[in-house]
């Protein structure tokens, strides 16, 4: 098997604060990878990293052979990105929010009215394909976000947290379709979640990260092994531990997140 | 749209026909004739310094990122925009001037139209590229705000637009000179009314030089947005 994604020692310091350190990690073409770990651990970063939005401290990424730092042009024509948060042009409808992402992706015009159809379809927007996206509401803005990352079929999909604040049939209509095009298509998926049972179901591997080290990976059935658990979720608290996080590293308020993790234990006991 | 027009409006009546007796009795002619090209040039400066802000805002929102991800280059990305930019600002001098057309003033040669169209069209991708360049950098309505206002009003005041460098002080005819706008201003007023300070090659090469420069400045701030 060949690696599609490779990350190569990369650091990424927000000035004193690190939020991802010295990682390094594969994902081979045609995985579904599960890249999961507590708030504030460097998923998102790392992602955004990979994706050319930021740019590393230290060391390097590549996205099929082509460097995302020196080649960003080349590299971003391979992924295709759901964004944690949204990213969708509130003035425009739905419809056009998908054609403006296919004429950027350069897809062409035939496909992209057969696809944009049985995306919005899918996720069952095609009824209100001509309203602005800023009369949706929360649910409705994400799944559109993710039919237009799905739109012109790249090697590789990014999903930031996809099925945050979605319901449960949603949810599974949209790992059915991620699965179908990782089969049909041998798209590489490469995603975070906080719902381990999703990654248990879906990911062909794991890679387990926290404080910006990933500390274990591998399938859930080896993740499960090294901790001597019984279920992912099991196994991931066995590895991260049961504090609660703060969802923003901010080491000059070491004094109140403590305060917060205390009263936060206490209070779910 | 509309509203952005009053201000440069009310200079253009208020200026130009309250100083339009005093101004001809120190023997300048028409204040009126000589106000205008300063007016419009005011419009296109007003409406595309705050371009960027468009920038700014799409960072804010989000939506910046599913552009900046996308297989496009960020120049072609700033390219696009600020010409959008531009025309909008360049179209907003346009309905100025037919208002002044409309109000007496009459240009001194119909087909030096042309130039001045050209000279609107530099200036504006000018600002624009400028104003671009601070919405890459800044990342809050605040600062944004800041930053232009406290460039934008003394580059309008101290430039030739609302009165002629001959017999200013010196310290203000520096200034003036050293100021971009100026030059802007006094090709607008060649191609207009054919009066002007400076020769048009000087003028047109100044716009060229700060036109890139500017240009250049939106760019490299713009490849550097980190979202």
């Amino acid at each position: 098997m060949q690696e599609i994604i490779s990350v190569k020692d990369v650091t990424k310091k927000f000035k004193e604060v690190v939020a991802v350190d010295n990682i390094s990690f594969d994902v081979n073409a045609g995985e579904i990878f599960a890249f999961l770990g507590p708030n504030g651990a460097g998923k998102s970063t790392t992602i955004k990293m990979l994706t050319t939005l930021l740019w590393p401290t230290a060391g390097s990424l590549f996205l099929s052979g082509h460097d995302v730092m020196k080649e960003q042009d080349a590299a971003r024509k391979i992924f295709g990105i759901v964004f944690q948060d949204p990213s969708l042009d509130d003035e425009l409808t739905a419809y056009e929010n998908l054609e403006l992402h296919a004429v950027l992706y350069g897809v062409d015009k035939k496909t992209m009215r057969q696809r944009i159809e049985e995306l919005m379809t899918l996720v069952e927007l095609w009824d209100r394909k001509d309203s602005r996206v800023k009369t949706f509401s929360g649910g409705m803005k994400r799944r559109l976000e993710i039919a237009r990352g799905l739109l012109h079929h790249p090697k590789i999909l990014f999903l930031d947290e996809p099925t945050l604040g979605l319901d449960a049939q949603t949810r599974k209509l949209l790992w059915n379709y991620v699965k179908k095009l990782n089969e049909s298509e041998g798209m590489t998926i490469f995603f975070t979640t906080h719902y381990l049972e999703e990654a248990e179901a879906i990911a062909d591997r794991i890679a387990i990260i926290d404080h910006g080290k990933i500390v274990a990976s591998g399938t859930s059935e080896e993740l499960k092994e090294q901790t001597n658990t019984n279920t992912l979720e099991e196994a991931y608290l066995s590895l991260t531990g049961k504090t609660v996080r703060d969802e923003s590293v901010d080491s000059g308020d070491n004094m109140k997140a403590a305060m917060r993790r205390v009263i936060a234990s206490r209070t779910r006991r | 749209m509309v509203l952005s027009l009053v201000q440069p409006l009310v200079y253009f009546l208020t200026l130009g026909f309250g100083f339009n007796a005093l101004f001809q009795q120190a023997g300048r002619g028409s204040y009126i004739q000589f106000v205008v090209p300063g007016v419009v040039a005011q419009t296109i400066l007003f409406t595309s310094i705050f371009w960027g802000v468009n920038i700014m805002w799409d960072k804010q929102f989000g939506f910046l990122k599913e552009t900046l991800v996308a297989p496009v280059s960020r120049l072609k990305v700033m390219l696009g925009g600020s010409l959008g930019g531009a025309t909008i600002a360049v179209i907003q001098g346009c309905v100025l001037f037919l208002i002044a057309l409309a109000f007496g003033f009459h240009p001194y040669s119909w087909t030096m139209l042309l130039l001045t169209l050209v000279v609107m069209g530099m200036l504006a991708v000018t600002m624009v590229s400028f104003s671009g360049g601070i919405g890459s950098i800044v990342n809050d309505m605040q600062a944004f705000m800041a930053i232009t206002n406290f460039l934008v009003i003394p580059l309008f005041f101290l430039s030739s637009a609302l009165f002629p460098l001959e017999g200013v002080p010196k310290v203000m005819k520096a200034i003036a000179y050293a100021n971009p706008l100026t030059y802007a201003v006094d090709a607008m007023r060649a191609s207009l009314v054919n009066q002007s300070h400076f020769s048009l090659t000087t003028d047109l090469s100044v716009m060229l030089g700060t036109m890139l420069l500017l240009f250049y400045f939106s760019i490299y701030r713009f490849k550097r947005i980190q979202a």
